[in-house]
């Protein structure tokens, strides 16, 4: 209404009810979880890369709000085909133009949760005695919900 | 409160119509911020009073009048401005002792909040008064402010933290009270009067007499119930309260912490500093007397006499009407809510609850709820309200609460549940598909 970008485009409700690679990917080679307890919010991350370090292919999975979702599904689906190399210059600004609507700082966590768990992903490798009990991220600045 | 109080208006007593409709609009004027729009352009309608309430001019006037005219630090100071500041501050004491109806201002502590009040009791009363073994028991629907101070005393002592649960209905019963009472035996029973995301009120005269019997002490978190309905602390008889001068039309920064004054002369010292002691020397220092001693540095002084006009307004108004008309408003919000289909009100019904109505949506995530409101200019809060224990039990990772205050309108009730019909639409699963890349 009026003068506000929505900031559910039609392309946010799109990926939200029918997201890319939503799901679990059998031959994962590396995978990654996290959740943000303020809100809920939580995304899984399947990858398979190859030994040249590639995302042959990218998977993820999650539950939470349209933005932490919708946000998650356009993530995965640019990686695919990407080199680690070329994902390092994939940066938090990067994530957020990616999904197109300017957010709040509060909802640019949403947004930003599976570009987060993605970080961490491609340094746990599955099988070995990946650090499956790390924090996740670690959301600096105040709290998102810690009002009363 | 009865017509009793010689300083409660006569307008306020009991005969009085518990309606506030013929004088909403002017207390709406009252309040500058209620004029605005949101970033969508559209009307504000403020249902975040749980959170914190909006201030009254006259309260901003106050605190701008300190400043502009009187400011200087309290206490020892001798010149105009110091004198003239400590007698407001100190007068701003005797009115929270008359809006809690203590028995003297000696009982009402200023702190930062209602969290530093509680923070206070544990490190204070809490530390010299529980051992390895003992119990804290509080409810389920306690914030996170009267739970993660007693585990932080449980860390220190060795004293542990038991929970009582809430029936189907959103409540608690005596009965349930009294069992864990006597099955834990508890140094402290601490809970809530008010729910901050129920709304439900607990019977705080009733159970603080049930504490007694088993030999408990008892701190009620008075932070939704002090702004929103009459509270008699001689009537309620806890040995702590505590409330937010935020949550009351106050300034930021500044809450209260009231104490029976036998255990507040008993108790140590929290914060060391300025202002709490008579003596300090090279091996020691030799605390002040009430109320001094839990006031280290230099006070929230502004911020002491905004919350005195801030009390002077709701007090002026009337609790009694204030409640009345909160209560009007739930049963409009409640009750439409609850006719949404995939809407599930959380909390009990109207006649159990004040101003306060929580739900959730089926399949929309309570943030979506509070963002899709805020583009009609509905200002409500979603996540776990400082509560995770609470959604925890209740399976809820979170909720969307609307909370009302006495400036809140039957059509802002109205706007609500006309808003949150519209979400559900907006996120109900429509046969999208994304866009092939």
């Amino acid at each position: 209404m009026q003068n506000e970008q929505d900031i559910y485009e039609e392309h946010v409700l799109d990926h939200y009810e029918d997201p890319y690679h939503r799901g679990a990917l059998q031959d994962a080679t590396h995978a990654h979880e996290a959740d943000n307890p303020l809100c809920g919010d939580v995304i899984h991350i399947d990858l398979k890369l190859t030994p040249q370090g590639k995302i042959e292919e990218a998977w993820f999975d999650g539950e939470g709000c349209v933005i932490s979702q919708a946000s998650a599904s356009m993530l995965i689906e640019a990686i695919e085909g990407k080199t680690l190399e070329e994902l390092q210059t994939f940066s938090a600004d990067d994530m957020l133009e990616l999904f197109g609507p300017k957010l709040t700082p509060n909802r640019q966590k949403c947004c930003l949760l599976g570009w987060r768990v993605l970080q961490s992903a491609v340094h746990s490798p599955l099988g070995g005695d990946e650090d499956d009990d790390a924090d996740g991220p670690s959301f600096g600045g105040p709290s998102l919900k810690e009002e009363s | 409160m009865t017509a009793a109080n010689p300083l409660m208006p006569e307008s306020q007593t009991a005969s009085q119509p518990l309606d506030l409709s013929g004088q909403l609009a002017k207390y709406r004027e009252d309040f500058p911020i209620l004029s605005r729009t949101v970033a969508s352009g559209a009307p504000l309608a403020f249902l975040d009073n749980a959170a914190s309430t909006q201030r009254p001019r006259v309260v901003i006037d106050a605190i701008s009048h300190c400043y502009k005219h009187y400011y200087a630090n309290v206490h020892r100071g001798i010149h105009t401005l110091s004198e003239e500041s400590t007698m407001r501050y100190e007068r701003a004491r005797k009115t929270v002792a008359e809006f809690l109806n203590a028995a003297s201002p000696n009982e009402i502590v200023f702190t930062a909040g209602a969290t530093a009040a509680i923070n206070t009791v544990a490190r204070s009363w809490g530390d010299v008064n529980l051992r390895s073994g003992d119990v804290i028991l509080v409810t389920i629907a306690e914030h996170h402010a009267n739970i993660v101070p007693w585990h932080q005393l449980a860390e220190r002592t060795g004293c542990r933290v038991e929970f009582i649960s809430l029936q189907d209905d959103y409540t608690i019963s005596d009965d349930q009270v009294a069992e864990a009472l006597k099955r834990f035996e508890p140094k402290l029973f601490a809970f809530v009067a008010t729910s901050n995301v129920l709304g439900t009120e607990f019977p705080v005269a009733r159970w603080t007499a049930l504490a007694r019997q088993h030999g408990a002490a008892v701190l009620v978190d008075a932070a939704q119930a002090a702004p929103h309905q009459p509270v008699d602390v001689q009537e309620w008889d806890p040995d702590f309260l505590v409330f937010s001068g935020h949550k009351v039309c106050g300034p930021g920064g500044i809450g209260v912490l009231y104490g029976k004054e036998h255990w507040l002369e008993s108790m140590p010292p929290f914060l060391g500093g300025g202002s709490m002691i008579n003596r300090v020397t090279t091996s020691g220092f030799e605390p002040a007397g009430l109320p001094e001693k839990f006031e280290a540095g230099t006070p929230p002084i502004a911020d002491a006499i905004g919350l005195e006009a801030a009390i002077d307004y709701v007090r002026q108004i009337g609790l009694e009407r204030i409640a009345a008309h909160e209560r009007a408003l739930c049963k409009v919000a409640d009750g439409g809510l609850r006719e949404l289909e995939g809407v599930t009100v959380v909390g009990p019904t109207p006649e159990k609850k004040c101003g306060i109505v929580s739900f959730a949506i089926a399949g929309v995530h309570a943030h979506d709820v509070s963002q899709q409101l805020d583009t009609r200019g509905i200002a409500v809060r979603a996540g776990h309200h400082c509560t995770m224990p609470l959604h925890h039990a209740l399976g809820l990772n979170s909720t969307t609460r609307a909370s009302f205050y006495l400036y809140n309108t039957v059509d802002e009730a109205e706007r609500l549940v006309e808003a949150v019909g519209e979400v559900r639409t907006k996120f109900a699963p429509s046969g999208r598909r994304r866009r092939r890349r």
